[in-house]
């Protein structure tokens, strides 16, 4: 699959000369009348149809606020389900607008015919134990056996990080995901490895009680998941860029979809600036004066929808962890909204 | 088992009549040498081994439930099943639209109910599938007489599956036949372009034929042309359906044989002519049961498009599998999912062989 990728690139980068020129792409979505947007085959918490076929996660979020930044309505939205090999050829020939799909945010990607916006989720690699076992952190793991998928990156992973701090870990390898899983579940090793995310999601449904599981990361390494749009359009890269910004802003300020009304009539100039009391911000995107209240009122905050797709209103129970604001001691940082 | 009584043992040839079942020729028929042990031992223990999947899917079973944490330890959960029939039948098509899928796959099943017998078959039939088609996609699309349209792209499921199935033999056969018949032709451009193309898509496997379609067509198209993605699909699938279905046309028209078009072409027939009305109809008519398998291959081929994010009835059960309030239950999906395509692919399999009677019946008259 890897080579695939890496086909495709080379070919969308060899094409994307021909692909660039794609017009402004503001004027496109207003003419059409609704965004069109990557969606995943089915990531629960980032993107995936609920069982009415309406599209939830955080990444559909993401580009429901520009749906809204737009044209004031989070539904007028279409998601387009792609491959993971399909994805980057899709925003490079004009399918898609916007690319949220848990895409990384990587030199060679940046350097080919798209652009990255506002990252709206921190990866890591992570370990998974039983709490009983009373490890907190990998520099205690030393001698444990390791669950792991082979083939996959992780499997790597767990070799480095075993020489770097010189653990031992023992690998214990299978072939698939769910034969990995259920291995650890019955004890057949110490610690299960993989995504940080998709172990929250394995400990929230596969176990019998997910609280007597600790999630911590492996490395101190971290991917940036980043919503990306097509080379070559400036004003769009910057309509998608201040729609998240304005969630990490109104988190920042404390405005919520519940407080938002109250928070029109507050004195500080920021926040005034920011719902569109005081104009000029849209104005600045060619957008709404309100784009940022409309935003706000129609999804909430970053934290509200961190939570509801993957949080602790979520059946994921993903920590903030990274992805706090770095007010928390996090990685998010909004960007002055003036 | 009354069966077992009614066919004795090879030893018992000399003996009139069917024997009367004793407990000796039972015996005889389990164990009467040592290959016959050996089976019956097998048998036996294949039976028991299959104890615990019988207690999975129906002791243990969860079968209804509100509660999906109840499905959390030991058996099948079909309460899953039964809370997803919907997104696992429909996909993302708008719940309030839902008729209309449904109304769709209703055409296709009159529409394949009413051409069953082959005393139908004729020009007449095939105009009418050129309707139901038509008035299955407008159906699914809308955007007229005051239905909302709906993408591509929220089309999901098994009218998908059923869509892409018909539509891609549909469109790929009369190409087969030209392929086929471009293939016998004694002219050399004809002949070459259609080994080429038939070889070239025949060597290539199906995924390769989708990744072409789904991420290199729209590259190498110009800019600001695109065309829809299900649509590419469609299309990947059909040059595949008619590769095929190419080189099975042209078996049949190999048993065809050469006295017919000489005879026709001593009469002063036409040969293209000749062909179309001589040739062909024996040629397809000796193909049937091929034709049915290649129907069987394609309706399960079409499973592939999950690669490609065609919200197909698969890709709809793997989405549903993956919902965190339910303890992944992935087998029942895959389950459910086999028996519908084992239900859709039994009964083609099933009719194909009442064809193939009916068909040699009539070639001994």
């Amino acid at each position: 699959m890897k080579n695939w990728t890496i086909a495709t690139i080379t070919l969308g980068m060899l094409l994307s000369a021909n692909a660039a020129q794609a017009g402004p792409t503001l004027d496109k979505v207003k003419a059409r009348g609704h965004l069109v947007c990557g969606a995943s085959q089915g990531t629960v918490g980032f993107g995936a149809p609920d069982d009415k076929g309406y599209w939830r996660g955080l990444d559909v979020e993401t580009c429901r606020a520009v749906a809204v930044a737009v044209f004031g309505d989070k539904d007028k939205v279409e998601f387009v389900p792609l491959s993971g090999q399909q994805r980057v050829p899709a925003l490079q020939t004009g399918e898609i607008d916007i690319l949220p799909r848990t895409l990384t945010w990587t030199l060679q990607r940046d350097a080919n015919g798209i652009n990255f916006t506002t990252p709206n989720y921190y990866e890591f690699t992570g370990f998974m134990v039983a709490k009983s076992s009373g490890v907190t952190k990998v520099e205690e793991m030393t001698g444990a056996s390791v669950c792991v998928q082979t083939g996959s990156t992780t499997e790597v992973v767990v070799n480095d990080v075993s020489t770097k701090l010189n653990l031992e870990l023992k690998p214990v390898v299978f072939d698939n995901v769910a034969a990995t899983r259920q291995a650890f579940f019955s004890g057949r090793c110490d610690a299960l490895i993989t995504d940080a995310s998709a172990l929250a999601s394995v400990r929230a449904t596969q176990s019998n009680n997910p609280d007597d599981y600790l999630i911590f990361p492996a490395t101190k390494y971290m991917d940036a998941l980043t919503p990306a749009v097509r080379h070559g359009d400036d004003q769009w890269l910057d309509i998608v860029n201040w729609s998240i910004q304005a969630l990490l802003n109104a988190e920042l300020y404390g405005i919520t979809q519940a407080n938002i009304d109250q928070m029109t009539e507050s004195d500080d100039p920021r926040v005034k600036r920011f719902l569109g009391v005081e104009p000029g911000n849209g104005k600045a995107l060619g957008l709404e004066d309100k784009f940022a209240y409309n935003i706000i009122k129609q999804l909430g905050n970053y934290g509200e929808m961190f939570d509801r797709n993957v949080g602790k209103d979520s059946p994921l129970k993903i920590e903030r962890g990274p992805n706090r604001l770095f007010s928390d001691g996090g990685l998010m940082f909004p960007m002055a909204f003036q | 088992m009354t069966a077992i009584d009614m066919n004795p043992p090879i030893g018992h040839i000399e003996s009139p009549g069917p024997p009367r079942p004793s407990r000796r020729s039972l015996i005889r028929l389990f164990f009467g040498d040592f290959a016959a042990s050996c089976l019956t031992v097998l048998t036996a223990a294949l039976l028991i081994s299959m104890i615990p999947a019988v207690n999975w899917a129906v002791f243990d079973a969860v079968w209804t439930t509100d509660d999906p944490s109840a499905c959390r330890e030991g058996g099948a959960c079909w309460a899953y099943i039964a809370a997803k029939f919907r997104f696992i039948i429909f996909g993302v098509y708008p719940p309030q639209e839902q008729w209309r899928p449904l109304l769709v796959m209703g055409l296709v099943l009159a529409m394949i109910l009413a051409s069953l017998s082959p005393r139908l078959w004729g020009t007449r039939l095939v105009y009418a599938w050129v309707v139901a088609v038509a008035a299955m996609l407008v159906l699914m699309w809308g955007g007229v007489f005051g239905m909302t349209a709906v993408s591509t792209s929220n089309w999901g499921g098994l009218p998908v599956t059923l869509l892409l199935a018909l539509l891609s033999l549909g469109l790929g056969f009369p190409f087969a036949v030209f392929l086929a018949l471009g293939r016998r032709s004694v002219l050399p451009v004809p002949r070459l372009l259609s080994v080429i193309t038939i070889e070239l898509v025949r060597g290539l496997p199906l995924v390769g034929l989708l990744f072409v379609a789904s991420i290199l067509l729209p590259l190498l198209l110009p800019a600001g042309w695109s065309i829809d993605k299900l649509g590419r699909t469609l299309a990947a699938l059909t040059v595949f359906a008619a590769a095929y279905l190419a080189e099975v046309i042209r078996g049949g028209l190999q048993g065809v044989p050469a006295g017919q078009i000489e005879a026709a072409r001593a009469l002063g027939i036409p040969s293209w002519k000749a062909v179309w009305h001589i040739v062909l109809p024996q040629a397809l008519q000796k193909v049937i049961p091929p034709l049915t398998n290649t129907a069987i291959v394609m309706v399960k081929n079409t499973s592939l498009v999950l690669i490609v994010g065609v919200f197909d009835m698969l890709s709809a059960s793997r989405v549903a599998a993956t919902d965190p309030a339910w303890p992944s239950p992935y087998v029942e999906s895959y389950v459910f999912v086999a028996m519908i395509y084992f239900l859709i692919c039994f009964g083609i399999s099933n009719y194909a062989r009442w064809l193939e009677s009916r068909v040699q019946a009539r070639s001994y008259r």
